[in-house]
């Protein structure tokens, strides 16, 4: 009856839906490219854009000065500029007229504003480092201000750029690399702020945040999964946990300053107090992550040991819980990533305020990278455009290293089956 | 004790084999009316049955018949199960493991188990063997702890095998391999008894021709009970066979007899194969 030519495998019937099946696989894996494609457009416009607006943010413009100091008034004595009160009798002065004057001087009536702050401390170093040149006319570069240095960077006003051409002209302006930006705190001028302030803040708070809720949130995992009875309370316990991690952040700095702040008085802006709160933004998902490594480690592992007569805390401690640490460190990194880039709650616990000196500790007043950058985004001054996205560099690569160093550790703990 | 139809009398003593001990003796392990249910479920009913030292006990039946949970019983793997109930008296060496007087973690150290699946740790070789003593404190010293560890994988046959690289992980052997170092790690801690769930069915046939021979081998130095599938494995085996239909025990007695002269018609069925 059928005959080779139309058989029921190779009919136009069949023929057709086999044709359908490649297409539609066709079609899916197009859709999946297309999409991959796209997210990585994303991504190298996002990435391109930061790096092509921040990485001016890493260089500073200088410019050279001389400055005639028998004209600038300063009245300081080099005899007297010794021993630990150096830089307190150097800082008394007015240098900041003396170098206006001395560039009004040197490039013209448009430059007496073409200094920095960061010249004034630049100034100050050398002075207390060799107070010798007050004696004499000395050349010294110095950063030039942030819209001086826009201007030469290629986007000022007219006034600015007019100074520019005068100092390039005399080949007395030079692009440096921006190490304060990197050693230094937060700023009124943008080209004296720096990053280091925000970057130990930041450190100083995810310390808090990872040795608090680390080590509580597995341990909470493992006594829910491996211990606690299966009741109505344990329930309800899961049910809490799983609504606590979707709790919007900014009502945890609510609760922050309510708890840390109001009723047991820690201090504001510290460390401790941001690491507390971000903590309880991070524990419900490390025990959610937890749990979920816990559950997947195989019964049959459980059975062997409890075989040879190991308690339960030794199966969980020597067997469960090793197989189950990649896992439980995967969901720590997406906890503290989460709690590195958080914001809102900061803001509730007065980690916002303007802090000009780096943290030295948990206890003292500190901000942290993402709510620097907001704080600097906010900022009216066209110098700190490019200081904002710098900061963002720095930021995004703190938290490539921090998961870096996450993904080394969950590797090492790796064990295959 | 009421006598019912799953209490079996013991076999006529005239006719106890060669290898078998005098009766009289005191059973290694004795159940006495043990029932388990799982839940509101019965999965055993009223099984009581001895497992002396120097013979092999095999459990035989169907799925599901309650094989497996009796030999769990024996050891209190049970308790792992939070619906699990288990009610009667099981002995050993004349002392009842059910009652919460009973350490379970020196119960299993005593009464080890070998699982269906090999379920080595995802450890080294040597670790696999000398988890069970380092955990008992079993070793004063590395070089005790060491003899231990090569008795044991000696006793288990895999000595040869794997003298050279004890430090390789243990799920990188074969799955015979595998179970004969879940044998080691058992008889590692020195246990009285061994219980071996199935312990073939994962396994090739020459995989499990050693593990038949490493069995008879181990006779003689501890009391063995098996649960199989495999109605010739019983019969190559054991000394003693116990058969379990619905979680009853239909039949219990020794081996030659079950297979050759059976007094339920049940058992009859099933090893003639026209069910299970």
């Amino acid at each position: 009856m059928s005959s080779s030519t139309s058989s029921r495998w190779t009919d136009q019937e069949m023929t057709k839906r086999v044709r359908r099946r490649y297409r539609s696989e066709r079609i899916f894996r197009g859709v999946g490219f297309a999409a991959i494609s796209l997210s990585v457009l994303f991504l190298a416009f996002l990435l391109w854009n930061m790096a092509s607006k921040g990485i001016g943010g890493f260089s500073q413009y200088e410019a050279a000065l001389p400055i005639d100091f028998s004209k600038s008034d300063l009245f300081l004595d080099p005899a007297t500029i010794k021993g630990p009160d150096a830089r307190t009798t150097v800082a008394g002065a007015d240098l900041s007229t003396a170098i206006s004057k001395a560039a009004e001087a040197a490039y013209g009536p448009d430059a007496d504003r073409m200094f920095s702050d960061a010249a004034v401390d630049r100034l100050t170093d050398a002075i207390v480092a060799n107070p010798n040149i007050l004696t004499g006319t000395p050349t010294l570069w110095l950063p030039v201000s942030s819209k001086v240095d826009i201007a030469a960077k290629g986007d000022g006003e007219p006034a600015a750029e007019k100074v520019v051409s005068a100092l390039q002209q005399k080949h007395a302006l030079k692009r440096v690399f921006n190490l304060r930006f990197l050693s230094s705190a937060d700023a009124t001028d943008p080209s004296a702020v720096g990053v280091w302030g925000a970057l130990k803040g930041s450190f100083y708070t995810i310390m808090v945040t990872i040795l608090l809720a680390f080590p509580i949130g597995v341990l909470a995992a493992v006594y829910l999964e491996e211990f606690a009875p299966q009741n109505r309370w344990t329930d309800a316990i899961e049910v809490s946990i799983n609504n606590l991690a979707a709790v919007p952040s900014i009502i945890f700095g609510l609760l922050g300053l309510a708890v840390f702040l109001d009723v047991m008085n820690l201090p504001r802006s510290a460390p401790i107090v941001g690491g507390l709160t971000l903590a309880l933004m991070t524990f419900p998902v490390i025990v959610i992550a937890g749990r979920n490594a816990i559950k997947t480690v195989p019964p049959s592992i459980r059975d062997a040991a409890l075989g040879v007569g190991a308690s339960k805390m030794q199966v969980t401690f020597h067997h469960v819980l090793p197989l189950a640490l990649p896992g439980i460190l995967t969901g720590t990194i997406i906890g503290v990533a989460r709690a590195l880039g958080e914001t809102a709650p900061l803001l509730m616990i007065g980690m916002r305020a303007f802090v000009a000196a780096p943290p030295s500790g948990i206890s003292d007043p500190a901000t942290v990278l993402p709510v620097q950058i907001f704080l600097w985004s906010d900022e009216v001054d066209r110098g700190f455009i490019e200081k904002t996205s710098a900061a963002i560099i720095v930021l995004l690569l703190f938290m490539l290293l921090m998961n870096g160093l996450a993904i080394y550790l969950r590797n090492r703990f790796e064990r295959r089956w | 004790m009421t006598p019912n139809h799953s209490t079996v009398t013991l076999p006529d003593p005239k006719s106890e084999e060669a290898v078998e001990p005098p009766v009289g003796r005191i059973p290694k392990m004795s159940a006495r009316g043990v029932s388990v249910f799982y839940g509101d479920k019965q999965a055993l009913k009223d099984v009581s049955i001895d497992i002396h030292e120097d013979r092999v006990t095999a459990f035989i039946g169907p799925s599901g018949c309650g094989k497996s949970t009796f030999l769990r019983c024996l050891n209190r793997m049970n308790d792992t199960i939070p619906s699990a109930r288990v009610a009667g008296k099981i002995e050993l060496d004349g002392e009842d493991i059910t009652s919460s007087s009973m350490d379970v973690v020196q119960l299993r150290a005593r009464v080890g188990m070998v699982f269906q699946k090999p379920n080595p740790f995802p450890k080294s070789i040597f670790e696999n063997v000398a988890y069970g003593p380092r955990i008992h404190g079993l070793s004063s010293s590395r070089a005790t702890l060491d003899a231990i560890v090569e008795t044991s994988l000696k006793r288990a046959g895999l000595w040869d095998e794997v003298k050279d690289r004890l430090q390789e992980s243990g799920t990188a052997l074969s799955g015979g391999q595998q179970q004969r170092l879940c044998i080691a790690r058992a008889i590692a801690v020195d246990p009285e008894v061994i219980l071996m769930d199935e312990p073939c069915s994962a396994l090739d046939p020459i995989a499990t021709a050693k593990i038949e021979e490493l069995i008879h081998e181990l006779r003689g130095r501890y009391a063995i009970a098996i649960v199989t599938h495999n109605m010739q494995q019983a019969a190559r085996v054991s000394q003693r066979t116990a058969f379990f239909h619905l979680g009853e025990l239909v039949e219990y007695g020794k081996t030659s007899e079950i297979f050759t002269n059976p007094r339920e018609q049940r058992t009859q069925d099933y090893i003639t194969g026209r069910y299970g």
